[in-house]
C-alpha cells in the first residue's frame, strides 16, 4: 500500500513529505523532551520552596541577668563548675522579664515561646563567655516551632483563637517583640549540628549524615575490593564454561533483585543468626554492600571488556605475563569505568530506604553516632521518619534532607561522569 | 637461488591447529631461515595469521584454539608444556595488522618489554634502549623531540615503527608481522618495506601479507596458504616467475583470492 502511495507522487512531492516527516518527528521529541524538563523543574521547585526555609532559624533576644546567687556555685567560677550548675531558675526568670504575666498560666505561655533548651542555649553562652557573669548580656534564644513558622509567614493567623497553637497573648508578646525588633532570624547551624529531636526547632540530620557516611563507607569498603577482584577474575583469568555462565547469569539477576530482599536478609541473618546490633551503620553498610555488589559487577565487568584485544596482544607480544598484562594494561585502562561504575552504586546505595527501615535503621535516635556501631539513622530513613510527622516545622525539614540527599547524588553523579571523560582513553 | 647456504631458524612439522571442531591448519610443513624475510601469501580465512601466531604461542590465549605438532626453533621445540612463554615472547617479537600503541608516551611504549625483563639497570641504559630501539624502526628523527607525547598521537605509519621498535626493544631474534602494512597509505608503506629489508640483516622475519608486489619487494622466500594447507614453498623469485603448482599460478596471476 505504502509503494502504490509514493509511486503516485512526483519527485518533488516525496522530497516535500520526507521533510514534513522529519519535522515532524523533530517536534514529538521537541515535546517530550519540554515535558521531562517541566517535570523535573516542578518536583525541585516544590521541594526548593518548601525546604529553603529550613536553613534559617527564628532567634528570640533575651536580656539575661547572670546573677551568680541564682546559680548557687559553692566553688570559685570557672568552666567546671559553670558546667555542673543550675541554670534553670536564671533562665526563667530572665525570660520571664519580656513581658508581663498575671498568672503562672500566661508565664508558662511566655516560656512555651522558646524552644526546651533555652537553659541549655543560656548557659553554654556563659560558658562561653565567662567575664559575662554577674551581668545583664542580650543573648539569642532559639524560638519555638510555632513562634520560627509565624515568623516565616507559614502560620495562619486569622483562625480562631482555640483552632491555633499560638494563643492570642502569645501573638501580642510575639508582636511586641517584632516592633523592638527582638525577633531575628539566622543561618540554622541546628540543622547540621543536631540528632533527630521532638522538636523540630531542635530537630537536624547531623545524626543521619553521620550514619549515612558510616554507611556507604562500610559499604565501600566491603564491595569495591571484591567486585573488582570478581569483576576481574571472571572477565580476565576464568575459564568460559557453564559454570562461568551460569556465574554471570546470576550476578544479572541478583543486580535485579528488589532492594527489600536484601533487607530481609539482613534481619534474618546479620540480625537473627549472627546477632549483630540493630539500627547500627554496620549492619545497613554490610546489607547494602550485598545489594551493591552486583551493581559494581556488572560495570567493572563491562569497562574491562572495553579494553580492546590489541592492547592485550601488544603486552603479550612483548613478553609481559597473563598476570603482567591484566594488571599494568588492562586494568589502569578500565578504571575510569570501574570507579564511575562504583560511585554510582555507592550513590544507588546511599538513595536506598526499604532495606534500611527492616533492620530498624526507623529508630528514633537523637544522639549523633560516633562509630559504625552506634545506633542512627541514614538521610533517606530520616526523610521517611519527618515525612510522617504533622508538624509544619517538620515539613520543611524533609525537603531540606531531600536537597541535601539529591545534592549528595548529584554530586556523586558528577564525579563519576567527570572520571569516566576525563581519564577514559580514546581508542583510534 | 637454492637456499641450503642459510641456516634453518624456524622449523613446523606437521602441524595442525584447531579452533574448537573446526580445523584451520592441515599438517603444516615449512622452514624458515635465519635472517631473511619469509613471506606467507594467500586468500583471507586460509590460516596465515593462524601460523604466524604459533611461532610465538599467541594461540594459547585463544580458550577454543588447540595446536599439535611441532615448532622448533634453533633445534627446540616451543610446544611443550614447560616452555615459558614470556621467554619465547621475548625472542619472538610480533607486530599486528593494526597498529596498536599502549596509550601511554612514546618513551614507556619502548621501555615497558625492557621494564619488565629487568633488561635496563638505570635511566641512562633505559634511555639507551629507547633511543637505539627508535633508530633501528627509522623513527628517532621523527619523534626525539616529544618522546612524552602519547603514542597514539603518532600518525599510523609512525604507530607501526613505533610498534616495531617496542617489539625490537627486547632483542628479539624472530619478527612476526602480520599484515602489517594492510592499514597504512603507500607512502608509509615504502617506508615499513624499506625498513623490513634493513632489519632483515639482523632479524629472522616472518611476514603475512595480502600484497603480493610487497612479497616480491621484500621477501627471499614465499609460502602460499590455501585452504589450511600450504600449496607451495619456494623462493620467491621461483614463486612468482614459475610456480610448480596450478593453484599458486592462479593465485597470483590474480584468478582468485
Ligand atoms: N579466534 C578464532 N576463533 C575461531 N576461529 C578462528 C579464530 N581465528 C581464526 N579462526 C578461523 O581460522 C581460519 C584461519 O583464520 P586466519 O588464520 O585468521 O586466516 P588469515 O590470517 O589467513 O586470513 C578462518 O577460517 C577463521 O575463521
Ligand atoms: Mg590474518
Amino acid at each position: 500500500m505504502l509503494k502504490n502511495i509514493e509511486k503516485n507522487m512526483t519527485k518533488e512531492q516525496r522530497l516535500k513529505k520526507r521533510y514534513r516527516a522529519e519535522k515532524r518527528f523533530k517536534m514529538y521529541g521537541l515535546i517530550s523532551v519540554s515535558l521531562a524538563v517541566i517535570f523535573v523543574l516542578i518536583l525541585v521547585q516544590n521541594i526548593f520552596s518548601k525546604g529553603s526555609s529550613a536553613f534559617s532559624r527564628t532567634m528570640i533576644e533575651v536580656e539575661v541577668n547572670y546573677d551568680s546567687s541564682l546559680l548557687e556555685l559553692d566553688s570559685p567560677i570557672n568552666q567546671n563548675s559553670l558546667k555542673d550548675a543550675d541554670f534553670y531558675d536564671l533562665a526563667v526568670e530572665s525570660l520571664l522579664k519580656i513581658y508581663p504575666a498575671k498568672d503562672s498560666k500566661e508565664e508558662r505561655q511566655i516560656l512555651r515561646l522558646f524552644s526546651p533548651d533555652y537553659e541549655f542555649e543560656i548557659k553554654d553562652f556563659l560558658i562561653k563567655n565567662p567575664n559575662k557573669i554577674d551581668q545583664v548580656v542580650p543573648v539569642k534564644i532559639t524560638a519555638s516551632d510555632d513562634i520560627d513558622q509565624l515568623n516565616k509567614g507559614n502560620f495562619p493567623r486569622d483562625l480562631p483563637e482555640d483552632r491555633r497553637r499560638v494563643s492570642n497573648y502569645q501573638l501580642n508578646i510575639y508582636d511586641n517583640l517584632v516592633e523592638k525588633e527582638k525577633i531575628n532570624k539566622k543561618f540554622n547551624n541546628y540543622l547540621f549540628t543536631k540528632g533527630d529531636s521532638r522538636d523540630p526547632e531542635l530537630a537536624g540530620i547531623g545524626g543521619s549524615l553521620m550514619g549515612s557516611f558510616f554507611t556507604i563507607i562500610i559499604c565501600l569498603i566491603l564491595s569495591f575490593p571484591i567486585a573488582i577482584m570478581a569483576s576481574i577474575y571472571l572477565e580476565e583469568f576464568a575459564p568460559k564454561n557453564k559454570i562461568t555462565d551460569f556465574i554471570e547469569i546470576n550476578i544479572n539477576n541478583l543486580a535485579a533483585v528488589p532492594s527489600i530482599v536484601y533487607g530481609l536478609l539482613g534481619l534474618g541473618i546479620l540480625l537473627s543468626v549472627m546477632e549483630f546490633p540493630r539500627s547500627t551503620p554496620l549492619v545497613a553498610g554490610i546489607t547494602l554492600s550485598l545489594m551493591t555488589l552486583p551493581r559494581i559487577i556488572i560495570p567493572c565487568r563491562a569497562s574491562l571488556k572495553a579494553v580492546p584485544p590489541s592492547i592485550r596482544e601488544a603486552a603479550l607480544s612483548v613478553g609481559a605475563s597473563k598476570f603482567q598484562t591484566v594488571f599494568h594494561h588492562v586494568v589502569p585502562l578500565a578504571m575510569p569505568g570501574t570507579l564511575s561504575g562504583t560511585i554510582i552504586g555507592l550513590a544507588q546505595a546511599l538513595g536506598e530506604t526499604a532495606p534500611l527501615i527492616l533492620i530498624g535503621m526507623v529508630a528514633f535516635v537523637v544522639d549523633i553516632p560516633s562509630s559504625p556501631v552506634d545506633p542512627s539513622a541514614s538521610l533517606p530513613v530520616q526523610v521517611y521518619l519527618w515525612s510522617e510527622q504533622a508538624e509544619r516545622g517538620f515539613v520543611e525539614k524533609t525537603s531540606a534532607t531531600i536537597m541535601m540527599l539529591l545534592g549528595f547524588l548529584i554530586v556523586m553523579n558528577f564525579i563519576a561522569v567527570y572520571l569516566r571523560q576525563k581519564f577514559e582513553k580514546k581508542w583510534n | 637461488m637454492e637456499l641450503n647456504n642459510s641456516k634453518i631458524k624456524i622449523k613446523a612439522k606437521n602441524l595442525n591447529v584447531f579452533y574448537g571442531k573446526k580445523q584451520a591448519l592441515f599438517d603444516i610443513n615449512l622452514d624458515i631461515n635465519q635472517k631473511e624475510v619469509t613471506a606467507l601469501i594467500g586468500p583471507s580465512g586460509c590460516g596465515k595469521s593462524t601460523f604466524i601466531r604459533c611461532i610465538n604461542r599467541m594461540n594459547d590465549v585463544i580458550d577454543i584454539c588447540k595446536v599439535e605438532g611441532s615448532v622448533e626453533i634453533d633445534g627446540a621445540e616451543i610446544n611443550e608444556k614447560n616452555v615459558d612463554v614470556v621467554t619465547l615472547r621475548e625472542k619472538v617479537g610480533m607486530v599486528f595488522q593494526k597498529p596498536n600503541p599502549f596509550p601511554k608516551s612514546i618513551y614507556d611504549n619502548i621501555a615497558y618489554g625492557p621494564i619488565i625483563h629487568g633488561a635496563a639497570e638505570n635511566k641512562n641504559q633505559m634511555d639507551n634502549i629507547v633511543e637505539t630501539s627508535l633508530k633501528k624502526a627509522a623513527l628517532w628523527d621523527e619523534v626525539k623531540d616529544r618522546l612524552n607525547e602519547p603514542g597514539t598521537s603518532l600518525s599510523g605509519g609512525q604507530q607501526q615503527r613505533l610498534c616495531i621498535a617496542r617489539a625490537l626493544s627486547v632483542n628479539p631474534e624472530v619478527i612476526l608481522m602480520d599484515e602489517p602494512c594492510s592499514a597504512l597509505d603507500p607512502i608509509a608503506t615504502a617506508k615499513i618495506e624499506e625498513l623490513i629489508d634493513d632489519l632483515k640483516k639482523s632479524y629472522t622475519i616472518v611476514i603475512v601479507t595480502h600484497s603480493m608486489a610487497q612479497a616480491v619487494r621484500v621477501s627471499q622466500k614465499t609460502g602460499f596458504f590455501h585452504l589450511g594447507k600450504i600449496i607451495e614453498v619456494d623462493s620467491t623469485e621461483k614463486i612468482f616467475k614459475n610456480p610448480a603448482n596450478k593453484m599458486t599460478q592462479d593465485y597470483i596471476t590474480g584468478r582468485f583470492g
